[in-house]
C-alpha cells in the first residue's frame, strides 16, 4: 500500500490555474534584462542626439569604453559580493590606498615596481580579509563595517601621502619604473599594429602627426573583460558560485546544508579588494602617480552598476553580465552627455533616476521569480 | 500501512540517546532525555513550546554538543563536532523555514553544498544538466511536476518545499531524517501531502524523527511517540498503547489542561 502513495504525474490533471511559461516569460525573469534594455535605450538615445559629435568615431568610442572598463572591474567585485548578501563601501578608498601602496614603496623605498605591485595586492587582500572577518564575526551589517573602512583607508591614504610627499599626490612613479613589464601590463595598448593598419586603410581617423587616432586597446579594457568573464563563469558555473547564491539568498539554509557561509563571504570581500587594486594599478601606471583622492565615490558607482545590472540589495540574486551592462550604461551616459555638450550636472540627475528605475524593476522581477504577490 | 513498523526491523536502533543533558550556562535545556529510533519507524517527538525540542534536534544534528549522556548511532557512541559530521553519519535535518534558498533555482537548491561537478581540462565546473535532470526526476517520484527545474524555489508552495528538502536528504543517502515541525505552517492539503511523503520515506526503511506540537499530525504518521516536557522525556509509547486524547493530555501536562478546562467551563 505504501507504494501507491505517490500519484503518477502523468495521471494528474494539469492544474488549470498554472499558465504555461513562454520563452519570453522565462527571459523576462533573468536578472540582466533591465540592464540590457537600458543599454539599448541609451544607445538609441545617443545615436540620435550625439550623431556627428565624434562619440561614435574610434577615439570617441575608446573614450566611453575606457570609462565602462574601469567601472566593470570594480562592479564585478561589487556584484559578486552583493549576490553574496553583503556590501563593500570601502572600494573607492581601497583604490586610493592601493595606489599609495604601489607608489610609496616605489618612489620612497626604492623597491622595484613589480615588488610594489605585488605588495599592494597582498595588502589589499589582507584588508579585504579583515573587512570580511569583522563582518562575519560581529554579524554587524557590512554597510556599517565597510563605512568605517571607507574612512579609515581614505584617512590613511591622505596621511601617508602627506607624510612621504608632503602633498596629496605621490608622483614620479614612471621615473622609477624603468622598463618593468608591470607598466604595459596595466597601462599598455594591445594590438597597436592592427590599429595602424586600420588607420592606413582609412577605417579609423589619424592624428595630425600621422598616428592612428586610437593606438591600441588599453590594458584596462582587457583587464575588465577578463575579470568580468571569470566573474561570470565563477558565479554561474562553479561550486563556489552556487555557494555565493546560497550565502546571499538564505545564509541559515545554506549553512544547514553544509555551505561554509563565513568563508564564502570573506573570500568575496577579498575579491572586491582585489578588483579595486587592479583599478588602482591601471591608474597609477597610466598617470605615473598616486593621488589621495583617487577612487572617490567609486564604491557608489560600482554598487549602482551592480543594481542596474539586476543585483538585489538583499542578496541572493544578480549577475555579473548585468553589472557589465550597468557599467556600460554608466560609461555611455557619462561620456555621451559630455559629447552632446549638455551640462554635466544632468548626469547625476540621470544616474539617480536610473538607479530608482532599476531598483523598482528589480523588486518587480524578484516578485516574479519567487511567485510572491 | 504498518507492515514494516510491525516487524521489528532490527534490534539495534539507528539513533539512541540515553539521559542526554544539555546546559547553556545556568540554563538547563535538556535534563535527561532518552529516546530511540529504528529503521522504518516514524518516531514523533511531542512537546509544548520550551520543552526542549529545538535543543534536542540541534544536539542530534551536531549543532550543539551534549553536556552529558550517551548518544549512539547504529549502537556506537558518537560525538559530532559540526553539522557536517552528522550529515556524514546519515543524519539529515530538515528545518521548518530554513531548508531552501527561495531565490535560487530548484536544481541548485537540491544540490546546494553537494554540487555535481564535471571536469573540463584543469577546471571543474557545475554539471547543471545533471543537477536539473536529477532534480526533475526526484520531484517526479514524489508527485510534484516541475516544468522547469531552473525556476526559483520561491515559486513552490510550502508543502512542496518541505517535500523537496526531504527528497534531497533521501537522495543523498540519509538513514535518519529529523523533521522540525514540517507541517506547522501548512494548510490541510499541503499537510497531507507532506505526511504522505513522510510515510513513503518510512516505508523505504528510513528512520524518521518527526517533531511537532500538533498531536493530530503526529498520530497520522507516527509509530511511536515520545513526549518531552521541561527538558525531560515523560516516556515513549507505541501507537497501540496510547490514544490521541491521552497523548494530548500528556503533552500539555494533565493538570494545566484540567485547570484550563475548568476555567473555560468545559469548552476545551
Amino acid at each position: 500500500m505504501a507504494k501507491s502513495e505517490a500519484v503518477p504525474v502523468a495521471e494528474r490533471p494539469l492544474d488549470e490555474r498554472l499558465k504555461k511559461q513562454s520563452v519570453l516569460r522565462s527571459f523576462l525573469s533573468r536578472p540582466e534584462l533591465g540592464a540590457v534594455a537600458g543599454t539599448v535605450l541609451v544607445f538609441l538615445f545617443f545615436a540620435m542626439t550625439a550623431r556627428g559629435t565624434g562619440m561614435f568615431a574610434a577615439d570617441g568610442v575608446l573614450n566611453w569604453i575606457t570609462v565602462t572598463a574601469q567601472l566593470t572591474i570594480i562592479a564585478t567585485g561589487a556584484a559578486l559580493l552583493m549576490v553574496g548578501g553583503e556590501f563593500d563601501l570601502s572600494v573607492g578608498s581601497m583604490i586610493g590606498f592601493a595606489g599609495m601602496m604601489i607608489a610609496i614603496p616605489t618612489v620612497y623605498f626604492g623597491w622595484p615596481i613589480a615588488a610594489s605591485v605585488v605588495f599592494a595586492f597582498c595588502g589589499a587582500l589582507l584588508i579585504g580579509f579583515l573587512n570580511g572577518v569583522v563582518v562575519v564575526r560581529t554579524r554587524l551589517p557590512s554597510f556599517i563595517v565597510t563605512l568605517a573602512s571607507l574612512y579609515i583607508l581614505r584617512g590613511m591614504t591622505i596621511a601617508l601621502s602627506i607624510f612621504f610627499a608632503n602633498r596629496t599626490i605621490v608622483s614620479g612613479v614612471k621615473n622609477f619604473a624603468g622598463d618593468s613589464v608591470v607598466v604595459p601590463l596595466f597601462a599598455g595598448k594591445a594590438f597597436p599594429g592592427f590599429f595602424v593598419w586600420l588607420a592606413d586603410a582609412g577605417i579609423i581617423g589619424t592624428l595630425p602627426n600621422g598616428q592612428p587616432s586610437v593606438q591600441g586597446i588599453p590594458a584596462v579594457v582587457i583587464w575588465a573583460l577578463v575579470i568580468a568573464l571569470i566573474g561570470h563563469v565563477v558565479l554561474t558555473r562553479t561550486r563556489f558560485g552556487n555557494w555565493i547564491f546560497g550565502a546571499g539568498g538564505d545564509a541559515n539554509a545554506a549553512r544547514n546544508v553544509g555551505v561554509p557561509v563565513a568563508r564564502v563571504k570573506i573570500i568575496l570581500f577579498m575579491i572586491t579588494a582585489f578588483c579595486a587594486t587592479v583599478y588602482a594599478a591601471c591608474q597609477v601606471m597610466e598617470f605615473g602617480s598616486a593621488a589621495a583622492d583617487r577612487g572617490l565615490l567609486k564604491e557608489f558607482e560600482a554598487i549602482i552598476a551592480a543594481v542596474i545590472g539586476g543585483c538585489l540589495l538583499t542578496g541572493g540574486y544578480g549577475s555579473v553580465v548585468g553589472a557589465f551592462f550597468g557599467a556600460l550604461i554608466f560609461g555611455v551616459v557619462q561620456m555621451g552627455i559630455l559629447f552632446t555638450g549638455a551640462p554635466n550636472d544632468w548626469f547625476q540627475v540621470f544616474l539617480g533616476l536610473m538607479l530608482l528605475t532599476a531598483v523598482l524593476f528589480n523588486s518587480y522581477i524578484r516578485r516574479r521569480a519567487t511567485g510572491e504577490r | 500501512m504498518n507492515e514494516i513498523a510491525n516487524t521489528p526491523a532490527s534490534s539495534v536502533p539507528l539513533i539512541e540517546v540515553r539521559n542526554l543533558v544539555k546546559h547553556f550556562g545556568p540554563v538547563v535545556a535538556l535534563n535527561g532525555v532518552s529516546m530511540k529510533v529504528h529503521r522504518g519507524e516514524v518516531m514523533c517527538l511531542l512537546g509544548d513550546n520550551g520543552a526542549g525540542k529545538s535543543t534536542l534536534i540541534k544536539t542530534l544534528s551536531g549543532v550543539h554538543k551534549p553536556t552529558s549522556g550517551d548518544f549512539l548511532v547504529d549502537g556506537k557512541p558518537v560525538a559530532f563536532a559540526t553539522p557536517r559530521d552528522a550529515l556524514d553519519a546519515g543524519i539529515a535535518t530538515v528545518y521548518q523555514d530554513l531548508a531552501m534558498v527561495p531565490l535560487t533555482s530548484i536544481a541548485r537548491n537540491f544540490f546546494m553544498g553537494r554540487e555535481p561537478m564535471r571536469r573540463f581540462g584543469p577546471f571543474k565546473f557545475l554539471d547543471l544538466d545533471f543537477a536539473e535532470r536529477v532534480a526533475r526526476e526526484e520531484m517526479h517520484k514524489i508527485g510534484i511536476d516541475v516544468r522547469d527545474p531552473g525556476q526559483a524555489v520561491g515559486t513552490l508552495s510550502g508543502g512542496e518545499r518541505q517535500c523537496v528538502a526531504i527528497a534531497r536528504a533521501v537522495y543523498f543517502g540519509a538513514k535518519v531524517l529529523i523533521l522540525d515541525e514540517p507541517t506547522s505552517a501548512l494548510g490541510v492539503a499541503q499537510t497531507s501531502m507532506v505526511l504522505k511523503y513522510v510515510n513513503q520515506v518510512r516505508a523505504r526503511g528510513l528512520g524518521v524523527i518527526f517533531i511537532t506540537h500538533n498531536v493530530r499530525h503526529a498520530y497520522a504518521v507516527g509509530n511511536s511517540f515520545t513526549v518531552l516536557n521541561r527538558g525531560k522525556t515523560l516516556g515513549t509509547y507505541a501507537k497501540s498503547e496510547i490514544g490521541i486524547e491521552e497523548l494530548q493530555n500528556l503533552m500539555a501536562g494533565d493538570k494545566e489542561l484540567q485547570l484550563l478546562s475548568d476555567e473555560l467551563g468545559g469548552m476545551v
